[in-house]
C-alpha cells in the first residue's frame, strides 16, 4: 500500500517551508529566544546544557522540539512504511563532522535554520553567515564531484533505528520526573538557566507538539536547507530551495505581524557583529553538513526513520558542544569565544582532509 | 540492453550523482536504477524527469525499489 507523497511535490515543500516558517516566531512568542522559535544547533546545545555535558549557566534545558522532530518522523516513517533501520556508513566519521558543524554553527550562533531566522527577523548579521553556509556547502560540492562519498550502509535490526527515538523519549522522561522549579539551576539531575536563552521557552507541551509537527511534516517532504542550497549548486535543482524561501518569507510576514521584526547589525538577539567569523564559522557547518549529507535538521529526521548514522551524526553535535562551551569554542554577544577562530581552522583542515581522503575508487 | 546503476545504501545526493552520471556518460538508452529509500526513489525520478528522461517504471525490489528510465 503506497499512495503518492504530496509533501514531496513542488507545493507540499513550499507549504512544509511555510509551516516551520510560521511557527518558529509563534514559538518565540511564546517564550523561545529572540530569532530563536527553532534552532537545532542552539537546542541540541541546549540539551547538552542540561545534561551538564558543558556548564555555560545561561544555556541548559532539555528542548522539548527536538525530541518532537525525532518521535514525529519516526511516527510519519511507520505510518507511510518509510521506517528503514540502516547503518554502518562511516559512522565516526560522521560523528566527527556532527562535532565540527556544531562548533562551527556556534562560532555563528545558529544552525541554517537559525540563519534564516535571524534574517527573518531584520538581523544583518545572518547575510554573513548565510554567505559563509553557501561557501561551505559550494565547497562541499566540488568534493562530490570528485567522488566524496561516506560508504553504503547496511540494513539491520530494528532495535538500532529505534535508538536514537529512545533515548528521546528518555530525554522527555527526565524533564517529567525532574521538572524545572522557579529559582533553582539543578533540579534533580537536570540542570536549568535563571537567565539567558536557556531560560527563555515555550510551555513544554506546546514545544512538544509544535516539534512532532514539523517532524512529521519534515520526514515527509525531505525538507533539508544543507539540501537545498546543494542541489541548486550541484543539479540547478532548486526543489528543496522552494522550501527554504518558503520558510524566510513566512517567518518575515510571521515577524512583522507578531511585531518580532527589527532590522540591523547591532544588539540583535543572542547575536554578535564579527562578520568574518560569522562568515567562518557557518563555512565550517555548511562544509561538514555537505560532507554528512544533511543540515542538523535533516539529520533529526532521518534519525526518525530508523537511520542510525544520521543520530550518531546528531550525537557528535552534542558532545561538539560540549566541547565548544568547555573548550571556549562558541560565541556569545560579545563575539568569538577565546579559541573560537582556532577551532574554526582545526574544524575547517579535518573537513578537507575528510573530503579529499574519502574517495569513491572506481564508479 | 540496459545499464544498471546500483545506488543501496548510498545516502544523498550519490543516487542522483550517480543516476546523473549514466545519463551524460553512458551508451545505453535504458537505466536501471536500483535505490532503497523513498527519499532516493523520488530524488532520482525528480532528477531524470529534470534531464528529459523518461521514467518508465518504479516497482519494488527487496527492500527498495527499481527505477527504469530512457534517455530523451
Amino acid at each position: 500500500m503506497r499512495v503518492k507523497n504530496i509533501f514531496a511535490t513542488r507545493w507540499g515543500i513550499i507549504g512544509v517551508g511555510a509551516f516551520i516558517g510560521i511557527l518558529a516566531p509563534v514559538l518565540q512568542k511564546l517564550g523561545n529566544p529572540g530569532n530563536m522559535g527553532i534552532c537545532v544547533a542552539c537546542f541540541e546545545r541546549d540539551m547538552a546544557g542540561a545534561l551538564g555535558l558543558h556548564r555555560a549557566a545561561v544555556v541548559q534545558y532539555i528542548r522539548p522540539e527536538i525530541i518532537g522532530f525525532v518521535l514525529g518522523s519516526m511516527i510519519a516513517a511507520y505510518i507511510f512504511q518509510e521506517f528503514r533501520p540502516r547503518v554502518g556508513s562511516a559512522p565516526i566519521v560522521r560523528f566527527v563532522l556532527g562535532a565540527f558543524a556544531m562548533i562551527g554553527a556556534l562560532v555563528f550562533l545558529g544552525c541554517p535554520w537559525r540563519a534564516v531566522l535571524r534574517l527573518a527577523g531584520g538581523d544583518g548579521n545572518a547575510i554573513l553567515g548565510l554567505l559563509g553556509l553557501i561557501f561551505g556547502i559550494w565547497i562541499g560540492t566540488l568534493f562530490l564531484k570528485k567522488g566524496y562519498n561516506l560508504g553504503r550502509t547496511q540494513a539491520t535490526h530494528t532495535t538500532v533505528g529505534w535508538m536514537l527515538p529512545l533515548i528521546m523519549l528518555g530525554f522527555l522522561a527526565l524533564m517529567l520526573i525532574f521538572p524545572q522549579v522557579e529559582g533553582q539551576e539543578k533540579s534533580g539531575e537536570l540542570f536549568y538557566s535563571l537567565k539567558g536563552p536557556g531560560a527563555m521557552h515555550a510551555p513544554l507541551l506546546l514545544s512538544l507538539i509544535v516539534g512532532l509537527a514539523i517532524g512529521f511534516l519534515a520526514q515527509r517532504s525531505r525538507f533539508c536547507t544543507m539540501g537545498a542550497i546543494r542541489d541548486t549548486v550541484l543539479f540547478g535543482q532548486i526543489h528543496l530551495l522552494t522550501g527554504f524561501i518558503s520558510l524566510v518569507v513566512f517567518a518575515f510576514l510571521t515577524n512583522f505581524v507578531l511585531g518580532q521584526f527589527k532590522a540591523g547589525f547591532d544588539g540583535q538577539p543572542v547575536a554578535h557583529t564579527m562578520h568574518i567569523w560569522n562568515f567562518a564559522g557557518m563555512t565550517l557547518a555548511g562544509l561538514a553538513f555537505a560532507l554528512a549529507g544533511g543540515c542538523p535538521g535533516r539529520q533529526l529526521f532521518l534519525s526518525g526513520e530508523g537511520d542510525g548514522d544520521a543520530a550518531v551524526f546528531v550525537w557528535g553535535m552534542i558532545v561538539g558542544a560540549g566541547f565548544a562551551h568547555n573548550f571556549g569554542l562558541a560565541s556569545s554577544p560579545t563575539g568569538v569565544g577565546p579559541h573560537g577562530i582556532a577551532a574554526v581552522i582545526v574544524g575547517l583542515l579535518v573537513c578537507l582532509f575528510i573530503g579529499f581522503t574519502m574517495r569513491r575508487k572506481s564508479a | 540492453m540496459a545499464a544498471t546503476v546500483d545506488a543501496r545504501g548510498l545516502s544523498c545526493p550519490q543516487p542522483v550523482i550517480m543516476t546523473l552520471d549514466e545519463i551524460k556518460k553512458g551508451k545505453d538508452q535504458e537505466i536501471i536504477i536500483l535505490v532503497d529509500t523513498d527519499t532516493s526513489k523520488e530524488n532520482v525520478t525528480r532528477a531524470a524527469e529534470s534531464q528529459g528522461c523518461q521514467v518508465n517504471e518504479v516497482s519494488p525490489e527487496g527492500e527498495g525499489y527499481r527505477i527504469t528510465i530512457r534517455k530523451g
